[in-house]
Order: structure tokens, then C-alpha cells, then sequence
């Protein structure tokens, strides 16, 4: 049995559950503010897209790990 | 497919070794030295295209930093936050070039355990079949040979510096000095405060807490960078075995915009952790 290679997508399969989720609520905030204020949408799509970064990195970690425990 | 997450080693000088992503972390620096020297050189009141350019981007970087820090610290912290994204952006982008991860040359593995290992075999055959030699002695050529082509390793002669997690600690632990350091110098010992607040117990956990949380910034500041940018060639490595055309280019093109992400993102953190080190609790 390869229990590696079920680690490897149990690793990122679940851990790119939450920043998913994350990401949806973020953008889709976002984009109604965007329409609420369309003059502040520069402003808003910055600041949108930093924290989408941030949410992004935490689904990066558990890539990291799933690339560690397939190549190392 | 070969993926390998430490940089290979190229040679050694003496005990330090000379890693691909190494190498290209230099060829980056010094090209970037070379631009600065060369745009400094042609300052004009009419500046030249490359002139304008250099300037609307300290411009816009300058504009950021003194939104967030204020005119005059601002101005104080802008060289070291500037050089963070500089750096990082030309890293970044380093590693999409053609020929980066792609031009190398194939070498064998430690040949001492190829070595060891033929002896072992030759030894075993030879206790096993005594009476037959020369059967033996061919079977220990064929084994050599098949090991020798098992070992020969791929080594990519430049590797992206910042897909490398030591380039990515080194900023990390800079930029976490820095925030120290910048909180110092403002508040002076009062800043220690923050860490040891021994007043009431709730205020002593948040110290401990807020301790921990100043040593997990360096894991997360080297992780979010590496794994963004080792991820994006782990990913355009394997779209370009599963379709070698075309079907690349819209990825790589996603990966020159987190390139930008990232450095942007790493200059902001460490710039909003700078301004919030250095206000003073109440």
C-alpha cells in the first residue's frame, strides 16, 4: 500500500479546504463593497488582493508539507 | 520528472557550498548593482526612458510607506523596505527565465556508494559461486553498469533564489531583526513592555503570547515566499510535462504575477509590523 502518496493528497485535499473558503468570503466581500463604493474600487481591489495573499500562503503551507513528504 | 526542494550543490569552496540557487541569488545582486550604478550615473532634469522608469516605481514604493509609517519615518524605513521588494520582484522573476531550472548537466551520485555496493555484490557472488569466476566477475560489471545509469542525476545549473527556503530565511530573519530593532530605537526599553507585563496575569499571557507570535513571523514570512514561488515551478514543471504547448503560457504568466504578489506582500508585512512595533502601548 502507498501511504505516501495518500499523505501527499490528504495533505493538501484538506488543507486547502479552509483557504478556499477563506478566498470565497474575501473576494466576494470585496467585490460588494466594490459595488457599493465603485469610486474606492482601486483602493479596495489593493487591499483585496493582499489579504487574498495572505490566505493563499496558508493553503502554500500545507502545499509545502504535501511537496515535502512526496519528494523528500 | 525530477523535483528536488534543497538547491543542489554546484562545487565546493573549500567547506562552503556553492548552491545553483546560490549563484543566481549573485548574478541577480550584481545586475542589479550594475542598474542602480547606471541610472545613477545619467541622473538629468529630463530623464530618459530608463530614468522614469526607476522613478515612478521608488515613487509609487515611497508614495506606500509613507501612507502607512508616516512622512518621517516613512522616509527613514524606505531604503530597507525597498530593497525587500527589489530584491524579491528581480528574484521572483529570475527563475522564470528560459534556461533557469532547464540548462544544467547530469551527474553521477556519490560514487563511494556505488562503489561499496559493487563490492558487496562481488564479495557475495563470489562466496555464493567459488567455483565459477569468470561468471561472477560479469556479473559484477553488469550490476556497475546498471547502477551507474540509476545514479546519474539531473542538476540544474541556475535555480530560482527565492525557490530556495535559505534565501527565503535569510529575508525572513532580516526583516524580523529589523522590526526589533526599529522598536528599540523608538521606544527604547518601554518596548520590552509589550513582552513583559507582569501588572495583572491576563496582561503576562498576552506577553508570552505576542513573544511567540514575534518568532512564528520568521516561519511565516520564509514560508509564504518559498512556498509560492517553489510551488509556481513545481506547477509549470508539471503543466509543461502534461501539455509542452501553449497550454504553459497562461501559467507562466500567473506566475510573473505572484512573483509581484509576493514581493509586494512581503514588503507590506514587514512595513505594517514596523509601524505597529514602533507605537507605544497605552
Amino acid at each position: 500500500m502507498d501511504l505516501q502518496g495518500i499523505a501527499t493528497a490528504l495533505a493538501i485535499g484538506i488543507g486547502a479546504i479552509g483557504p478556499g473558503i477563506g478566498i470565497g468570503m474575501l473576494a466576494g466581500k470585496g467585490l460588494e463593497a466594490i459595488g457599493r463604493n465603485p469610486e474606492a474600487a482601486s483602493e479596495i481591489r489593493t487591499n483585496m488582493i493582499l489579504t487574498t495573499a495572505f490566505c493563499e500562503a496558508i493553503a502554500i503551507y500545507a502545499l509545502v508539507v504535501a511537496l515535502i513528504i512526496k519528494f523528500v | 520528472m525530477h523535483v528536488s526542494v534543497a538547491a543542489e550543490t554546484l562545487f565546493k569552496i573549500g567547506s562552503f557550498p556553492i548552491t545553483n540557487s546560490l549563484l543566481t541569488t549573485i548574478i541577480v545582486t550584481l545586475l542589479l548593482i550594475l542598474l542602480a550604478v547606471v541610472v545613477n550615473k545619467n541622473v538629468s532634469k529630463i530623464p530618459s526612458r530608463l530614468q522614469s522608469m526607476m522613478e515612478i516605481m521608488i515613487g509609487a514604493l515611497l508614495g506606500l510607506t509613507e501612507d502607512v509609517a508616516g512622512k518621517e519615518f516613512g522616509r527613514k524605513i524606505f531604503p530597507l523596505l525597498a530593497t525587500f521588494f527589489i530584491f524579491i520582484i528581480f528574484a521572483n522573476w529570475s527563475g522564470l527565465i528560459p534556461g533557469v531550472g532547464s540548462i544544467g548537466f547530469y551527474e553521477t551520485k556519490e560514487e563511494a556508494v556505488v562503489l561499496e555496493e559493487t563490492n558487496s555484490v562481488y564479495a557475495e557472488t563470489h562466496s555464493n559461486t567459488e567455483a565459477s569466476d569468470s561468471e561472477s566477475d560479469i556479473l559484477v560489471t553488469e550490476t556497475a553498469e546498471s547502477h551507474d545509469s540509476e545514479s546519474e542525476i539531473f542538476k540544474p545549473l541556475f535555480r530560482g533564489p527565492t525557490a530556495d527556503l535559505n534565501t527565503t530565511l535569510a529575508l525572513a530573519l532580516i526583516s524580523v531583526f529589523m522590526i526589533q530593532f526599529y522598536g528599540f530605537k523608538t521606544l527604547g526599553l518601554k518596548y520590552l513592555k509589550k513582552f513583559f507585563n507582569f501588572r495583572n496575569p491576563i496582561n503576562g499571557f498576552i506577553g508570552i503570547l505576542e513573544l511567540l507570535s514575534e518568532f512564528s513571523r520568521i516561519i511565516s514570512f520564509a514560508f509564504r515566499l518559498f512556498g509560492n514561488i517553489f510551488a509556481g515551478e513545481v506547477l509549470l514543471t508539471v503543466i509543461a510535462y502534461l501539455i509542452p504547448f501553449i497550454a504553459p503560457l497562461p501559467f507562466i504568466g500567473l506566475e510573473i504575477f505572484v512573483g509581484f504578489i509576493q514581493a509586494l506582500v512581503f514588503m507590506m508585512l514587514s512595513l505594517v509590523f514596523i509601524s505597529m512595533a514602533t507605537i507605544s502601548e497605552h
